[in-house]
């Protein structure tokens, strides 16, 4: 753990993953917020391939081209197709307006810091420092799951639980097996693909629609 | 060898399922799951034996525990495809399914019977989870297979919910995995299960505590536990009959099973107390929202489903006890609910193709209109409520037994408090649907014996094992041993 040419850059990527996070949550053009993800993704690689420069793990640079390809690039082509089909597509009325979501963010970060105590205190080394910044994301996953009405945006929320928990393990423990690291980019990579026939079909049938117009099935 | 056998044979029948669907297609998945379950069986006696099994380089790796999970997916499986042969028939007959639907129809069930061999052989934990969720990706389009409505809205939710849980079982392995570094101080860590279990007494309490709860949490979500289950009743309502059949009798057992692997690792980092608050609190909720909701349930295929919520909450109360006993008592119980709920969402499927409508109300006086199908139903019931001789008596009373000598007595007495609020539900529903009013009719309908010979024949084995379990025992005995506390 030395020198500060990779403390910056790693701490830099690491906090962009959750700036992208709170920036999807203030935008409501579906379009931008898919092109914030692709940044997101990206900036997660840059995290890993950060780890693996200074740990010089040949497997974790593996795992992080996987994810710059993954998170960066295909993830994010697959959901721009199904907004490009939907011009116009905004989050109109989410459940909790932009500035009170953006104040529960906040609060959110503030928990995930508290919460991460016990992990930061275990293991007091730079990466495991920004532990927190991952866990902050998998939260504002959950608000933006919770509060928001377009197929889009649920799609998002998944995501940044998804990447909340890939930031978390690549500070904490430098990246799990490789074997392991690539069934869970193909398994994500194939809910993306799943949901989008969903959207795409859940659309042709029922036309523009939000997520609590699903009202079929219940007791 | 063995395990290659395992695994390969039932994704060797799915790519043979590529061609477009034949009945006969139908009839060599069914036997390629028939030969799971007597490798399962072979596997099984091996390993009560001797020693776990490895293959692959350590990927893959079978203890009796592996090895009576894969005769449970073996036994449902047998049973779903056979009723899968007479599903796809009567959809293509009446041009609601093309000969291609019904192929990727059978890949995927394939596909999804393998994840759930490989989740249940795999040596890692991550390997474990990779293969858990990939059931979820291979089952999406199964339980949206009638591409209704009702269906799509239910794959989605299910697709969304399950996939966010298991995000959040992915974090609780890593958090594992972060403690097991940490402990052994090596930089290349190992995610397999026996490492950790090695490790286990010197992992950091704080950090298991965290990785617990969030495991309970996500592979809770698979599992369907109270109050993370809302996704349940809606797919296994909405999926045709086998496919329900196989995720409600094995895939919620099978998440359940990656539960047992990692309360066994925090047994021995905390002791047993603090897993079994966790257990002991979502068991007892799902208790009480399946009887809840099972009181004006009016759907007889959500009926089962809210059953499932019940089922899984006794068996986690069960292995919150975590006594050798306990745990055997839930493996058993494990086999029986598979089979009794996997022999009653097959027949709720005839019943539907046969009547038109999942309404309770909609299908009175089974019994005298269609004898075989009814009684088939009947029975199920019967065995799912916990009545002798089927083996879910002899288990649902043994983990109670347990639970008193655990010291959770006082949540025994809760549960069977809302068993008897169930029990009393069920048997409304159940006289409705099988005695009832019936209208006026010729003669009583014949059952085919392709449902009726299968089904009947998961009914015996049930009521089998509950009469006596000596064919099982030692596998059961064994089994618990790998994991209680």
């Amino acid at each position: 753990m030395t020198g500060s040419a990779y403390t910056g850059p790693l701490g830099l990527a690491a906090g962009a993953v959750l700036a992208c996070a709170v920036v999807t949550l203030w935008r409501r053009d579906l379009r931008a917020v898919v092109s914030v993800l692709a940044v997101q993704g990206t900036a997660l690689g840059v995290t890993a391939a950060a780890l693996a420069a200074h740990s010089r793990d040949l497997g974790l640079g593996v795992t992080a081209a996987l994810v710059l390809a993954a998170k960066g690039l295909i993830i994010p082509a697959l959901l721009r197709q199904i907004v490009r089909r939907d011009p116009g597509s905004r989050e109109t009325a989410p459940l909790v307006n932009v500035p009170a979501s953006l104040l529960a963010a906040a609060v959110l970060i503030v928990v995930a810091y508290l919460a991460s105590g016990k992990i930061t205190a275990l293991a007091p080394g730079t990466a495991a420092r920004l532990a927190p910044l991952g866990v902050a994301t998998v939260l504002i996953g959950f608000l933006m799951l919770a509060t928001r009405r377009k197929a889009v945006s649920a799609i998002t929320g998944l995501l940044l639980i998804d990447n909340g928990v890939a930031l978390t393990t690549f500070l904490l423990t430098a990246g799990v097996p490789l074997l392991v690291e690539f069934g869970a980019s193909l398994d994500v990579l194939l809910v993306v693909v799943v949901l989008r026939v969903l959207a795409t079909a859940m659309r042709a049938r029922f036309g523009p629609f939000d997520l609590d117009q699903l009202r079929e099935l219940h007791d | 060898m063995l395990i290659y056998a395992v695994l390969a044979v039932p994704l060797a029948a799915g790519a043979a399922a590529a061609v477009p669907w034949r009945r006969w297609i139908g009839w060599v998945t069914a036997a390629a799951n028939g030969a799971v379950l007597v490798l399962g069986v072979i596997l099984a006696t091996g390993v009560t034996r001797g020693h776990s099994q490895a293959a692959a380089g350590g990927i893959l790796r079978a203890d009796a525990l592996s090895a009576f999970m894969v005769v449970v997916i073996g036994a449902i499986a047998v049973l779903a495809s056979c009723q899968s042969v007479r599903y796809l028939s009567a959809e293509t007959g009446r041009g609601a399914c093309t000969a291609r639907h019904a192929s990727l129809y059978t890949m995927l069930v394939q596909a999804f019977v393998s994840c759930m061999l490989i989740a249940v052989l795999a040596a890692s934990l991550g390997v474990m989870w990779v293969a858990v969720e990939a059931t979820t990706i291979a089952t999406t389009f199964l339980v949206g297979h009638r591409r209704t409505d009702g269906a799509l809205e239910a794959s989605w939710k299910y697709v969304v919910i399950c996939s966010v849980g298991i995000a959040l079982a992915f974090l609780g392995t890593v958090l594992f995995y972060f403690a097991a570094l940490h402990a052994s101080g090596h930089p290349a860590g190992s995610l397999n299960w026996t490492a950790l279990m090695a490790a286990s007494p010197r992992l950091d309490p704080g950090v298991v505590r965290l990785a617990m709860g969030l495991l309970v949490l996500g592979y809770g979500t698979k599992v369907g536990l109270a109050p993370m289950h809302s996704w349940l009743p809606d797919a296994h309502s909405q999926a045709p009959a086998p496919v329900s059949a196989l995720m409600s009798g094995v895939l919620l057992t099978v998440a359940f099973y990656a539960l047992l692997r990692f309360k066994a690792i925090a047994d021995g980092a905390l002791g047993p107390g603090y897993p079994r608050v966790l257990l002991v609190a979502v068991g007892l909720a799902s208790l009480a929202v399946a009887a809840s909701l099972l009181i004006t349930q009016r759907d007889y295929k959500r009926m089962l489903a809210y059953h499932s919520i019940e089922h899984m909450g006794l068996i986690a109360l069960g292995a919150a006890a975590g006594s050798p006993l306990a745990i055997a008592a839930v493996l058993l119980h494990i086999l029986g609910h598979g089979l009794a709920k996997g022999v009653l969402f097959l027949a709720s499927g005839e019943i539907l193709l046969a009547e038109g409508t999942s309404e309770i109300a909609g299908v009175p006086a089974l019994l005298s209109r269609r004898p075989v199908l009814g009684g088939i139903f009947g029975f199920g019931l019967v065995a799912l409520l916990g009545l002798p001789p089927f083996s879910l008596f002899a288990s649902e009373l043994n983990m109670l037994r347990a639970e008193v000598a655990a010291g959770l007595g006082w949540a025994a007495a809760i549960a069977l408090a809302c068993m008897a609020v169930i029990f009393a539900a069920v048997m409304a529903h159940g006289r409705h649907l099988l005695l009832g009013q019936a209208p006026p009719q010729g003669s009583p309908a014949a059952t085919p014996r392709i449902v009726a010979v299968p089904l009947g024949a998961g009914l015996l084995a049930c009521a089998f094992l509950g009469v006596s379990a000596w064919p099982i025992q030692p596998l059961l005995h064994a089994a618990a041993q790998v994991v209680a506390s």
